[in-house]
């Protein structure tokens, strides 16, 4: 790694400025694929986070009996893709359950968009994930993790399952494969740019 | 009534803790927030005392020597989030490390930007 642009003993206080660093945030039921997907695209790093039970936590998990301040220990997807010198992407990948909301509260916050991945053996698990990005107005697409042996649904036949705006681009993927990994990631970046544009063109942005 | 230990005890999460030592028991941070890959980066400033800092500290001010970000510190040092921002924040008091947040939290990212991530994945 070349340090000597950055070296804070090199005399020079406008130093080029640091990457750009992009977030996009993988999301989906345990099980479905996405640390699996997440390597096969970046480098993988072990990320954890440690969180004081917050109140929205609180009201979905009762803590009577657990005595003074507690955190939770959860363990995150993370990977880092450099893209280019100055232009680094990162992926969080978090549980998908309702109660760790609280830590998508703040991946979401300046990110790109998400990516939900699916299983058609268990669609259900989606849904939390789905409602949270609908509601946010978090630009998303669905990925359908096809698993060896899983039945292959039509795609019309899985958004109707989701309830799915005719709009949202959902395609097929196989987790394991670099390529197809890479194909979700485009597919996300272009609907966030064709989202943009038809903003642009209503006068919203 | 099953107990603590056991509601938190799946597959995805951890059991419950303590919040760490090395941080004095707190769980939240002083000063403005920081974002997950908000840039953080060693300043010029000379560590007065250094038998103040806590070696995390130290480990910590070792890697923003070069630009890097709070999630990459997390990862690299294998502390949980919660204690690197901690961590951070006094580091930011002593006026030892910058953090900026590389987008405005309510602005979306600017299609230049999109243009340019979706050509470094066709790249890839």
């Amino acid at each position: 790694m070349d340090y000597g642009a950055y070296d804070p003993a090199g005399g020079q206080p406008s130093s080029p400025p640091p990457p750009r660093a992009i977030k996009i945030l993988l999301a989906g039921g345990f099980g479905v694929g996405k640390t699996t997907l997440v390597g096969a695209v970046s480098e993988i790093k072990p990320l954890r986070t440690e969180e004081l039970l917050s109140e929205g936590s609180l009201r979905t998990d009762s803590t009577e009996g657990v005595e003074g301040k507690t955190t939770t220990t959860v363990a995150m997807d993370f990977g880092r893709i450099s893209l280019r010198r100055d232009l680094v992407l990162y992926l969080f990948g978090t549980p998908g359950q309702q109660r760790f909301w609280f830590m998508w509260d703040e991946l979401a916050i300046g990110a790109l968009g998400a990516v939900v991945l699916a299983d058609t053996r268990r669609l259900a698990d989606s849904f939390p994930a789905i409602d949270y990005f609908e509601r946010r107005e978090i630009p998303f697409i669905i990925a359908l993790n096809c698993f060896d042996g899983a039945r292959r649904y039509d795609i019309e036949d899985v958004r109707t399952a989701l309830d799915l705006e005719p709009g949202l681009p959902m395609v097929l993927c196989d987790a394991r494969s670099r390529e197809s990994a890479k194909e979700v990631l485009i597919a996300l970046v272009e609907h966030v740019l064709a989202t943009a544009a038809q903003e642009s063109v209503s006068g919203i942005a | 009534m099953p107990s603590n230990d056991e509601r938190w005890l799946d597959a995805e999460a951890g059991p419950v803790v303590r919040p760490y030592a090395l941080t004095q028991g707190r769980t939240r941070h002083a000063g403005a927030s920081f974002d997950l890959v908000a840039t953080v980066m060693a300043t010029r400033a000379r560590v007065a005392d250094p038998s103040s800092l806590a070696p995390e500290h130290m480990n910590v001010l070792q890697l923003a020597r070069a630009p890097t970000t709070v999630a990459d510190i997390a990862s690299d040092l294998d502390l949980p989030l919660g204690v690197v921002r901690i961590i951070l924040a006094d580091l930011r008091e002593l006026g030892l490390v910058a953090i900026s947040t590389p987008v405005a939290p309510t602005t979306r990212i600017d299609t230049h930007t999109l243009r340019e991530v979706l050509n470094g994945l066709r790249g890839l």
